[in-house]
């Protein structure tokens, strides 16, 4: 099977460059100029070949919440979002804590049979925080990381424990960093917002301080963490600090914390609730230099879709999350690229080649003998974020209203079209 | 004419409509101290009382000031145990508008909670104290006091003592004092002022005696005692000996100022026996007015119903 994608303009890890790119078999076999070939042809014209993109932080919610999201309608939206793996995380129920739910979902996502899913395993058995899950069989079943995500794991001991045993297998903790006792119940980021609204607030410390603990970890027992969706700029401080001495952290944030500051939840919208919370104008602008300097390795989404009902409710009582896998590239690009932050190449290292480098995984660049996973995307399509157009099951975005560019045209998924306008 | 179908705080009103509130309120203590305490303006009107938290004196004093306006009152207890599980608000909302209820009063403990639903029902929605949000019923009868007191609140300097923190009476007395060019100082222990407070318009002063230096109105705020479960101070004893009001330290106010307490309150606690029977006291006062701004509120709404709803 071959597929030839003349005309467009490829993405790779060398920058940008007018090529044709034949696939074979599923992978790329050539990419360079006025490539001919026998085969079908798809005119890029125009338009930029972007490796496929690959969100290392997504709650696909099945098996246990598929009226929030299922694995096909999540992976409908990762491809019209021009994502070709995604990394689902173990809040589901039951928690996937053993290879019989890791299976599960590796089956059903083989059915579905539209975008790569990695299982990501839990930390504990059910999260509770006290004792390992079975990481050695999950493993072999399909999973390529491990995390609480939701929430950490409180005892200090536990998490040193975690990251040694999963670390002999090869896996990476991915850590959710919230201190409980600090957040009591807060809702918000802490601050001049909260007081207006009355919401209760949770402080920056709350994150900064199990950050802080999970690099302590890694850096004395010299493995490395993974921190996700970071939103603070003391935060950010504490890694880039961290990675100055050498310690093996990596780190992720999303389009919610570079785009959006807590001024919005003054509308008691609750699809602006999100765990970690949206934060101040100075931890905006504190993710975007620590993406420029790379103190922040990777964009996801942590797409976290909930049904009406979980949203349609007073603020205290409503769901923390955000639906965002199909408006990541179109925020990232817009906000990062658009506004001259980093070029198309460094997003494409972003959203791409670093959760592929972070979880060992194949993909994440454009590349001769590469799995041909490609997003096709009319980058300077302007469009309206309208969250009730989502192909998600959640609806629920804070981005209504939005004008972005980049339009997901094709999505690509080892040679296979699987997306496509 | 007020500017909104509902009343869900004082942060989205403006001066002109404080001061008609206000002066509506003037008006119905009139009719509040008459022999007489009944009008058939409301007459046909209908006012539900959906409370999901506790309350005596908010509670009642919307149910008399509906029955003194001549509107019929029904109210509706939901325990707090049941938000989570029972019936969403919405769905309660659209309850109440299906029996045509021109009125809502809801007391709810988390903030936002009066706007969803005014989002929702056709009914105005009156704000009976949201979460740490606000209590804008409550701030307005403190406001009428303060008038009473000196013919005007521009310029007066307001000490507000006690749980800023937790109190959507001192958030709704600080929107509403600031606007009507009021001065606000607060002091509280720290573990007890919300961030940012500052930016507000309040300000925060570093002891009882700078807060209270020349005020005209001083503002105790009820102690709750899950507070002291919760860590926020050590003991009662503790937190009435460094932050409560007494006669010793009510002397840096000024000789003719005034004594408010939302109620209830806790004697010897955040106000000393003394300061609350003294001369200076207006807390039964305040109650009175209570009334008498919701009378007016009624009114106010009502009019705004007739023209636009």
């Amino acid at each position: 099977m071959k597929l030839l994608i003349k005309n467009g303009i490829v993405v790779t890890p060398e920058g940008e460059k007018k090529a044709d790119l034949l696939i074979e078999n599923g992978r790329i076999a050539a990419i360079s100029p006025d490539i001919r070939e026998k085969c079908d042809v798809l005119n890029a014209e125009g338009k930029y070949l972007f490796p496929g993109i690959i969100d290392m932080h997504v709650h696909l919610r099945e098996p246990g919440f598929e009226g929030k999201e299922d694995i096909e309608s999540g992976c409908k939206a990762a491809v019209k979002g021009g994502v070709t793996q995604v990394c689902c995380m173990p809040n589901t129920n039951p928690v996937n804590d053993n290879a019989v739910v890791t299976t599960y979902i590796k089956n059903r996502a083989a059915e579905v049979s539209l975008c790569k899913v990695n299982p990501i395993g839990s930390i504990t058995k059910g999260q509770n925080g006290e004792s390992l899950s079975e990481m050695g069989k999950m493993k072999a079943a399909g999973i390529v990381a491990v995390s609480d995500d939701g929430k950490s794991v409180d005892n200090s001991y536990i998490m040193r424990l975690a990251m040694e045993y999963a670390n002999d297998f090869g896996l990476k903790c991915l850590c959710h960093c919230e201190d409980k006792n600090l957040v009591d119940g807060g809702v918000v980021n802490e601050g001049y917002n909260s007081t207006l609204t009355g919401l209760k607030g949770s402080l920056r410390a709350a994150e900064d301080i199990m950050i802080a603990r999970d690099i302590a970890l890694s850096e004395s027992l010299n493995i490395p963490v993974h921190i996700c969706h970071v939103s603070t700029y003391s935060g950010i401080e504490i890694i880039r600090s961290a990675k100055s001495r050498g310690v093996k952290v990596t780190a992720e944030t999303c389009p919610h914390y570079f785009v959006l500051t807590d001024d919005i939840i003054t509308t008691y919208d609750t699809n602006t609730k999100v765990n970690p919370p949206v934060r101040e104008e100075k931890d905006r602008q504190a993710v975007l230099c620590g993406l420029k300097d790379g103190t922040i390795d990777c964009v996801v989404t942590d797409h976290a879709p909930h049904s009406l009902k979980d949203k349609q409710v007073e603020y205290n009582l409503a769901a923390f999350g955000i639906s965002g896998i199909e408006t990541s590239f179109a925020l990232s690009y817009t906000y990062l690229v658009k506004s001259g932050l980093i070029s198309l190449t460094e997003l494409a290292e972003k959203m791409c080649l670093k959760p592929a480098e972070i979880l060992d995984l194949e993909g994440g660049k454009l590349v001769v003998g590469a799995p041909a996973d490609i997003a096709i995307v009319d980058i300077d399509k302007k469009f309206t974020i309208d969250g009730s157009e989502f192909v998600s099951k959640g609806k629920n975005t804070p981005f209504n209203g939005y004008e972005v560019y980049g339009v997901v045209a094709c999505t690509i998924v080892d040679g296979e079209i699987k997306y496509k306008v | 004419m007020l500017r909104h179908k509902d009343l869900l705080g004082l942060k989205d009103c403006t001066a002109e409509e404080i001061y008609e509130i206000l002066d509506n309120a003037a008006q119905m203590k009139k009719l509040l101290n008459s022999d007489c305490k009944s009008s058939d303006m409301l007459r046909g009107k209908a006012l539900v009382t959906l409370f999901y938290e506790n309350s005596t004196r908010t509670r009642s004093s919307f149910e008399l000031a509906a029955k003194y306006l001549g509107a019929s009152e029904v109210n509706i207890s939901v325990a707090t145990s049941s938000v989570q599980k029972g019936e969403t608000l919405i769905d309660t909302g659209e309850t109440l508008d299906a029996m045509n209820v021109d009125f809502v009063v809801i007391r709810h403990p988390m903030a936002g909670a009066p706007k969803l639903l005014a989002e929702h029902v056709r009914a105005s929605v009156l704000n009976g104290g949201d979460g740490m949000h606000e209590h804008p019923t409550q701030a307005l009868l403190d406001m009428m006091t303060i008038r009473e007191a000196f013919g005007k609140i521009e310029g007066l300097k307001i000490a507000i003592l006690g749980d800023i923190k937790h109190s959507r009476v001192a958030m709704s007395n600080l929107f509403g004092l600031t606007k009507l060019g009021a001065k606000v100082s607060m002091f509280a222990p720290k573990t007890m002022i919300p961030r940012a407070i500052e930016k507000l318009g309040a300000h925060i002063a570093a002891s009882r005696e700078e807060a209270l230096e020349g005020a005209d109105a001083v503002m105790g705020l009820r102690i709750q005692l899950e507070r002291q479960n919760g860590g926020l101070f050590p003991s009662l004893s503790e937190y009435a000996k460094y932050y409560g009001v007494n006669d010793g330290v009510l002397k840096y106010a000024k000789s003719n100022a005034i004594v408010l307490h939302p109620g209830p309150v806790n004697r010897g606690v955040e106000l000393s026996p003394q300061v609350i029977d003294g001369e200076r006291s207006l807390i039964l006062e305040q109650v009175k007015n209570g009334v008498a701004v919701r009378m007016a509120l009624l009114k106010l709404l009502n009019e705004y119903r007739e023209a636009h709803v």
